[in-house]
C-alpha cells in the first residue's frame, strides 16, 4: 500500500523553506547578540512596525502552506474499466498518483477550489451573470439567469433568504474571531506579564493603554482586524462566492489566495538569489580595489545602462525559447511554470543587484580606512578574516535595508511583467494574471469587476505592509536616521 | 570641460561595447538561430526547409563570426556579429519581421512618445517639489503626516489600477476624453490629457516621499539655522536656500532619465494606444520580434549614457563649485 499522496519538491519550495530556515537562524542569532536586539526591540516599539509585520506573517502563511505541495493518489479504478492500468498497479501494489500537483492550501481550500460555476457571477450572487436560453416546463424556451450550481445553493428562495443567512454566518464568524481573539490576547498578556514582570493585571491594563515596551495593542488589533475577516470567509466561502467567480467559473478568493504565494516568491527568492553576488562583488571591489574595483564597476555600469524593462524582457524572451525547445526536462506542468518562475526570479536579480552593489562598495571604502579594519591589517589578519570579521557584519544592516526595501517593488514590478508578456507563466496564478484576465470585462455590459476588485484589495494590503515595515526596519537600523 | 567631455564619451565606448556583446550573447549564443526558428514557426510545424527561409529571410544563415565561404573582408562583414551586433554602432538596425525599417520607424515613432513623456515629466517634476516644500514647511505636524500616509498609500497602489480606473472613471464612466487612440497636431490634446494625468498621479506617491527626504536632510545643516538666525522667512529659506542647496541630488535623480523620455513609457502608451516606442516595445516582445527588442536595447542604453553626462554637466550650471577636469 502507497501513501495517499506523494511529496512534490519544487525548487521555489524548496528555497523559501531555505529563506525560512535562514530567518529562524538569523533570528537566533539576533537573540544573542545585543545591538541586534535593541534594533529588532526599535521595530517592536513603532505600533506601525507591529501593525505590519502581523499582516505579512498572515501573508507568509498563506505562501508557505500553498508551498507544501503533492500529488494525490488517485482512487482505485475498478477492475473492468481500465483492467490494464490498475491490474498493474495493483500486481506492484503500487499507488497510481494524478499528475495534478496540489498544495496544503488547495487541501485546506477544497469548496473554494472545487466548487466551479459555469461562468462569472457576482460575489454572494445565486444566479449566474449572464442569461441563458433553457427549455421551459411547459414546451418552449425561456432567457433566464440559471441558479448557481454551488453558490448558495443552500437556499430555497434565495432573494428572500441570503440577507438573513448571511447576516447569521457573519454573526457566527464574529463569535468565532472573538473567542480565537481572546485566546492571542490572553498569550500577549501572559508574554508582557513575564518580560516585563508585572503581575497579571497590570499586564492586562498595560496591554489595553497601549503602554507595554512592544507594541502589542497594534499588533493585536491588526490581528482583531484579520481574525475577522478570515473567519468570515470560513463561515461564507463554502457556501458563497465571497469575491464571484472568474470567466472560467473559478472562484476569485481562490485565486487571490493562491497569487500570494507567486507574490512572496517573487519579492523574496529574487533578492535571495542575487545577495551573494551583490556581497561578495560589492565588498571586494571596496576593499580590494585596483582591477578588481575596475572590473566590477564596469560590470554594473553596462547592466545599469540597459533599461531595466528591456534587459528583463529580452532575457525572458530566451529563457522562453529555452524552456519551449526542451519539454523534456519537465515532468509535470506545475514543474515546468515553477521553473519560468524561478528563472523570472534569477532574471530580476541579475537586474536589480547593482543598486546594493554599489551601495556595499561605498560603505566598504569608508570601513576601509577606520581605525579598527587598519588595527586588524596591521596585525596581520588575512584579507578574508578582515571581510568576513570586520567588514561583512558591518555591511548587514544595508543588506537587510535593500531585502525590506526591494520587496515591494518586485512585487509591484511582478503584476506590470506579466501584463506585458514577460512575467510568470499563463498558467501560474499570480496578481499580474489575474489583472490581465480581469482588463477585458470592465468593458462588459454590466462591469465585471470583482476580479480586478479583489486583486486590488490583496496587492494593496501585501504592499502597503511591507512598504509601511520596510519604513520602520530603514529607521530602526540606518545609523543616519535617529 | 571639453577635454572632460571627450574622455567621458570615450569611456562610453567600452561600456556600449559591453551592452552589445552582452545582448549578442543573450540572442545568438544562449539560444541558436534553429531554437529561435522553431519557437516562432511553431515546434510542429518547424520542418528543415521553413526554418531555412525564416533563417534567410532575416539573415541568421550566416556564420556567427568568421565566414571562410567568401573572400576578402567580407570573411568577418558576411557574419551574424558584424551584421546584427556591430552594424548597430552606425544606427544600422536592419528590418523587423513585418518588413520595416527599424531605424525608420524609431524616428517616427520618437514623436508621440515625447508628446505624453514630456508633459509628464515637467509636471510630475513641478507637483513632487511643490508638494514636498509644502510638507517639509507644515514639518512634523498633521498635515506632513498624513501626507507621508498618503504617499506610503499611493506608492502600493500597481500603476496598472491607476491607469485601469483611470480610463474607467474618466472615459468611461464621465466620457470627457476618448478611452484610446492618438491624432496629429493640436487634435492630439484631447488624447493626451488623460494618460499624461495619470502617469503624474501614479508616480507622485514616491517622488515627493524621495524629495521630502532630501529637503529634510538639507534643513538640518548649519547654514539653514544660521538664515534663520538672520531673521529669514522660513519660505524664504526654503525656496532661497534649502531648494538651491537640494538641487545636487535632486539634478543626480532627473537628468539621467531624460534623453529616456524619447523611450516612452510601455504601460501607458500600449492602454491608450498611442503609436510610439514604448507601444513598439510591447508589441515586439509580444509578437517575440527579437530585432526590435535588440535595437531598442542598444539605444536604451546610449540614451543612458547620454543621461550621466548631461548629469555631470548639469551639476556645473547649478553649483560653482563644481568643476570638470
Amino acid at each position: 500500500m502507497g501513501m495517499s499522496f506523494q511529496p512534490v519538491f519544487l525548487w521555489t519550495d524548496a528555497l523559501l523553506f531555505l529563506l525560512l530556515l535562514a530567518c529562524v537562524l538569523a533570528a537566533l542569532h539576533v537573540r544573542n547578540t545585543e545591538p541586534l536586539r535593541d534594533a529588532w526591540h526599535k521595530v517592536g516599539r513603532r505600533p506601525t512596525g507591529m501593525a505590519a509585520a502581523t499582516v505579512l506573517c498572515a501573508f507568509v502563511l498563506v505562501g508557505l502552506l500553498d508551498s507544501l505541495h503533492y500529488r494525490p493518489r488517485l482512487p482505485e479504478l475498478p477492475a473492468a474499466a481500465d483492467a490494464s492500468i490498475s491490474a498493474a498497479a495493483a500486481h506492484k501494489g503500487e499507488a497510481v498518483y494524478s499528475s495534478e500537483v496540489l498544495s496544503a492550501l488547495d487541501a485546506l481550500l477544497a469548496p473554494l477550489r472545487l466548487q466551479t460555476e459555469k461562468t462569472y457571477s457576482a460575489p454572494f450572487a445565486f444566479t449566474l451573470y449572464q442569461r441563458e436560453t433553457v427549455q421551459a416546463p411547459g414546451g418552449g424556451q425561456e432567457r433566464i439567469y440559471p441558479r448557481l450550481v454551488h453558490g448558495a445553493a443552500h437556499l430555497q428562495d434565495p432573494a428572500a433568504e441570503r440577507g438573513g443567512d448571511v447576516a447569521l454566518r457573519t454573526l457566527a464568524a464574529l463569535g468565532l474571531a472573538a473567542a480565537a481573539w481572546a485566546i492571542a490576547f490572553l498569550i500577549a498578556a501572559w508574554r508582557v506579564a513575564r518580560s516585563e514582570r508585572l503581575p497579571w493585571d497590570e499586564a492586562v491594563s498595560a496591554l489595553l493603554r497601549g503602554r507595554t515596551v512592544l507594541a502589542w495593542r497594534a499588533a493585536l488589533a491588526t490581528l482583531a482586524v484579520l481574525l475577522v475577516i478570515v473567519s468570515a470567509w470560513a463561515t461564507l466561502a463554502p457556501h458563497y462566492h465571497v469575491f464571484g467567480t472568474d470567466k472560467v467559473g473559478q472562484d476569485v478568493l481562490y485565486l487571490a489566495l493562491k497569487s500570494v504565494r507567486t507574490a512572496l516568491v517573487i519579492g523574496t527568492i529574487t533578492t535571495l538569489v542575487m545577495m551573494p553576488f551583490a556581497v561578495a562583488l560589492g565588498i571586494a571591489a571596496g576593499y580590494l580595489g585596483g582591477w578588481v574595483d575596475d572590473a566590477v564597476q564596469y560590470v554594473y555600469t553596462v547592466l545599469n545602462a540597459i533599461p531595466g524593462v528591456l534587459l528583463i524582457a529580452a532575457a525572458v524572451l530566451m529563457m522562453q525559447v529555452v524552456i519551449d525547445t526542451h519539454p523534456q526536462w519537465f515532468d509535470t506542468a506545475a514543474q515546468r511554470s515553477d521553473a519560468r518562475l524561478l528563472a523570472l526570479c534569477f532574471i530580476l536579480g541579475i537586474t536589480s543587484w547593482t543598486g546594493l552593489a554599489r551601495l556595499l562598495r561605498g560603505e566598504t571604502l569608508k570601513l576601509r580606512e577606520l581605525e579598527y579594519v587598519q588595527a586588524a591589517r596591521a596585525f596581520g589578519a588575512s584579507t578574508t578574516a578582515i571581510l568576513r570579521r570586520h567588514i561583512l557584519p558591518n555591511v548587514m544592516h544595508i543588506v537587510l535595508i535593500a531585502l525590506v526595501m526591494d520587496f515591494s517593488g518586485l512585487v509591484l514590478a511582478e503584476a506590470v511583467l506579466s501584463y506585458v508578456g514577460i512575467g510568470v507563466d499563463p498558467t501560474t496564478i499570480s496578481f499580474g494574471t489575474m489583472i490581465n484576465m480581469a482588463r477585458a470585462e470592465l468593458a462588459r455590459e454590466p462591469m465585471v469587476w470583482w476580479s480586478l476588485a479583489a486583486a486590488f484589495v490583496f496587492m494593496f494590503a501585501l504592499v502597503l505592509a511591507a512598504n509601511l515595515f520596510a519604513d520602520v526596519v530603514r529607521d530602526a537600523f540606518d545609523p543616519r536616521r535617529s | 570641460m571639453f577635454a572632460y567631455l571627450v574622455r567621458r564619451v570615450l569611456y562610453a565606448i567600452p561600456i556600449l561595447i559591453g551592452v552589445n556583446l552582452l545582448t549578442f550573447v543573450l540572442f545568438f549564443v544562449v539560444n541558436s538561430p534553429d531554437d529561435m526558428a522553431r519557437m516562432q514557426i511553431g515546434v510542429k510545424r518547424a520542418t528543415p526547409e521553413a526554418i531555412e527561409r525564416w533563417k534567410v529571410e532575416r539573415g541568421y544563415d550566416k556564420p556567427m563570426f568568421y565566414n571562410p565561404a567568401v573572400s576578402g573582408s567580407a570573411r568577418v562583414t558576411d557574419t551574424i556579429f558584424f551584421n546584427k551586433s556591430l552594424r548597430m554602432f552606425a544606427f544600422d538596425f536592419g528590418s523587423a519581421d513585418d518588413g520595416r525599417d527599424i531605424a525608420r520607424e524609431i524616428r517616427e515613432r520618437m514623436g508621440p512618445s515625447l508628446a505624453i513623456a514630456l508633459p509628464t515629466f515637467l509636471l510630475s517634476l513641478y507637483a513632487a517639489i511643490s508638494m514636498a516644500l509644502l510638507l517639509v514647511f507644515f514639518r512634523a505636524t498633521y498635515l506632513d503626516f498624513w501626507g507621508v500616509v498618503g504617499c506610503v498609500a499611493m506608492m502600493s497602489i500597481s500603476s496598472l489600477f491607476y491607469i485601469i480606473g483611470g480610463q474607467w472613471l474618466v472615459s468611461k464612466l464621465w466620457s470627457l476624453v476618448p478611452i484610446s487612440g492618438y491624432a496629429t497636431g493640436l487634435d492630439a490634446t484631447r488624447f493626451l490629457v488623460l494618460p499624461v494625468a495619470i502617469s503624474v498621479i501614479a508616480g507622485i506617491g514616491s517622488s515627493v516621499r524621495w524629495y521630502r527626504t532630501i529637503f529634510l536632510e538639507e534643513i538640518s545643516k548649519d547654514y539653514v539655522r544660521t538664515a534663520r538666525a538672520k531673521g529669514l522667512s522660513e519660505l524664504r529659506v526654503l525656496f532661497r536656500h534649502v531648494l538651491k542647496n537640494a538641487m545636487i541630488p535632486i539634478l543626480t535623480g532627473v537628468v539621467v532619465v531624460i534623453p529616456l523620455l524619447f523611450m516612452g513609457s510601455l504601460l501607458v502608451e500600449s492602454f491608450f494606444a498611442i503609436p510610439g516606442l514604448g507601444s513598439y516595445t510591447i508589441d515586439a516582445i509580444n509578437a517575440q520580434d527579437f530585432a526590435v527588442v535588440r535595437a531598442m536595447v542598444f539605444i536604451g542604453s546610449v540614451l543612458y549614457i547620454v543621461g550621466l553626462i548631461l548629469t555631470d554637466l548639469s551639476y556645473v550650471l547649478v553649483d560653482p563649485r563644481v568643476r570638470l577636469e
